[in-house]
């Protein structure tokens, strides 16, 4: 495993309920994601509000965002194919979810477009890992990531027909997740409310991907 | 699973484009996404706003909470009820445990969100299910969790609150996280629907769950 970034454990996120009133800042996350550690055991009020403290922007603006991340998912497992060195199962779960992810940026792409934006330019990426459990260990984080992601931006959303249709997707991201999550022998569904993550936080965590 | 689908007529257009490739992939989402082609699916799947589907269970936000919190008890006692059947051991049982404290979890969400709304929260239906055999009883559980995940898809752009419509994401993405489960169990695939999940309305969705609930 290299040593510089080895796969990113994502760190806690900490909520501070001061008075009951969570703000974004009350929100910290440590270093990157860490999948396992950001599922806490926290009740529906702290985290809607957690939600809403996502920044401000227009439904172009969180498409782009969300193009980023399917463009950083897509690009992994297509990669993936050459590097993971992946067999059986795995590979046809690869496969799949590599199709998907294409779907997505090829979906959100029109999308921008059709509402008058423009598309957000593919970013470069270095995923860094040397074997299959390296790949799989950083799925997961990205799979996670994904779902959180869009669970925060989704009460951002004006338009209705785009709430619906990212709901379509995160749903397909919460699947891939979860069987990711089988293939590393971890719970699949590991808590009962998946914790929305705002944008900043999200970009923390693909951060390093991004070169 | 056939059975939903064969339900799912106003969506079975979209799912058709939706297995044709990323081209068509692309025009299931614009489909979604209200395109200007005057296709009836959108309205048909997304309903007219403010929750008109959920009706029946209460106005706006609070039917859409009780519509839910109704599939809830349901998946709830659905689990419950396995784990007493004593067809599954280890593992498997782990998870259905699992599962089942979770739904139990999203009845106790839905039912103080209700009530936050100032809303009477949705009574406990009767239920009884078919539990023959560890494979049954799987396949069950799948179509319930799939339709589940798509019940909560149907509703979310009609939520008006977005703290009610955040919950209902983080609720929404983990019944899709143990529909993928249930359909590896299975030996399904974990996408079904394709890259693009399909949203399930009020009526397919309570048609489906009608056999089991009894009184």
């Amino acid at each position: 495993m290299n040593e510089k970034l080895s796969t990113p454990e994502l760190a806690a996120v900490e909520i501070d309920a001061e008075g009951g009133d969570l703000s974004r800042s009350d929100v910290i996350l440590k270093g990157a994601l860490a999948a396992g550690a950001v599922y806490g055991t926290f009740m529906v009020g702290p985290y809607v509000r957690k939600a809403l403290a996502m920044s401000e922007s227009g439904d172009v603006g969180i498409l782009n965002f969300a193009l980023t991340l399917e463009y950083l998912e897509s690009t992994f497992y297509e990669e993936a194919k050459t590097r993971a060195k992946t067999s059986g199962e795995l590979k046809s779960l690869l496969n799949l979810i590599a199709s998907d992810e294409q779907q997505h940026v090829e979906a959100l792409t029109a999308t921008v477009k059709k509402l008058g934006g423009k598309p957000v330019a593919e970013p470069k990426f270095d995923f860094e890992y040397n074997d299959t459990a390296g790949f799989l260990k950083l799925a997961q984080t990205f799979e996670d990531t994904g779902v959180s992601a869009y669970n925060g931006a989704g009460p951002m959303i004006k338009s209705k027909e785009v709430l619906a249709a990212a709901g379509g997707i995160v749903q397909v991201e919460a699947r891939h997740a979860a069987a990711i999550r089988l293939q590393n022998k971890d719970e699949p569904a590991p808590v009962a409310f998946d914790p929305p993550l705002d944008e900043k936080q999200v970009l923390k965590a693909v951060e390093p991907f991004i070169v | 699973m056939a059975e939903i689908k064969q339900l799912k007529d106003p969506v079975s257009r979209r799912r058709f484009l939706a297995v044709g490739g990323s081209t068509t992939a692309v025009a299931a989402f614009l489909a979604a996404c209200g395109d200007d082609s005057g296709t009836t699916t959108t309205t048909s799947t997304m309903g007219s706003g403010g929750g008109d589907e959920t009706a029946q269970f209460g106005k706006g936000d609070v039917g859409i909470l009780n519509y839910a919190l109704t599939l809830e008890y349901l998946e709830t006692a659905f689990y419950a009820d396995v784990v007493k059947s004593g067809l599954f051991k280890g593992a498997e049982l782990e998870t259905i445990r699992k599962f089942g404290a979770e739904e139990a979890e999203h009845v106790k969400a839905l039912t103080a969100a209700v009530k936050s709304l100032g809303g009477k929260p949705a009574p406990e239906p009767k239920t009884e299910f078919p539990l023959k055999s560890a494979k049954s009883v799987l396949e069950l559980a799948g179509t319930v969790e799939n339709l589940g995940a798509a019940a909560y898809l149907g509703q979310a752009a009609n939520i008006q609150s977005p703290e009610v419509l955040a919950s209902a994401l983080a609720i929404h993405s983990v019944e899709g996280r143990h529909a993928a489960v249930l359909n590896t169990l299975l030996g399904e695939s974990i996408t079904p629907d394709g890259a693009f999940a399909k949203p399930a309305d009020v009526q397919t969705v309570l048609k489906s769950v009608e056999p089991f609930i009894v009184g």
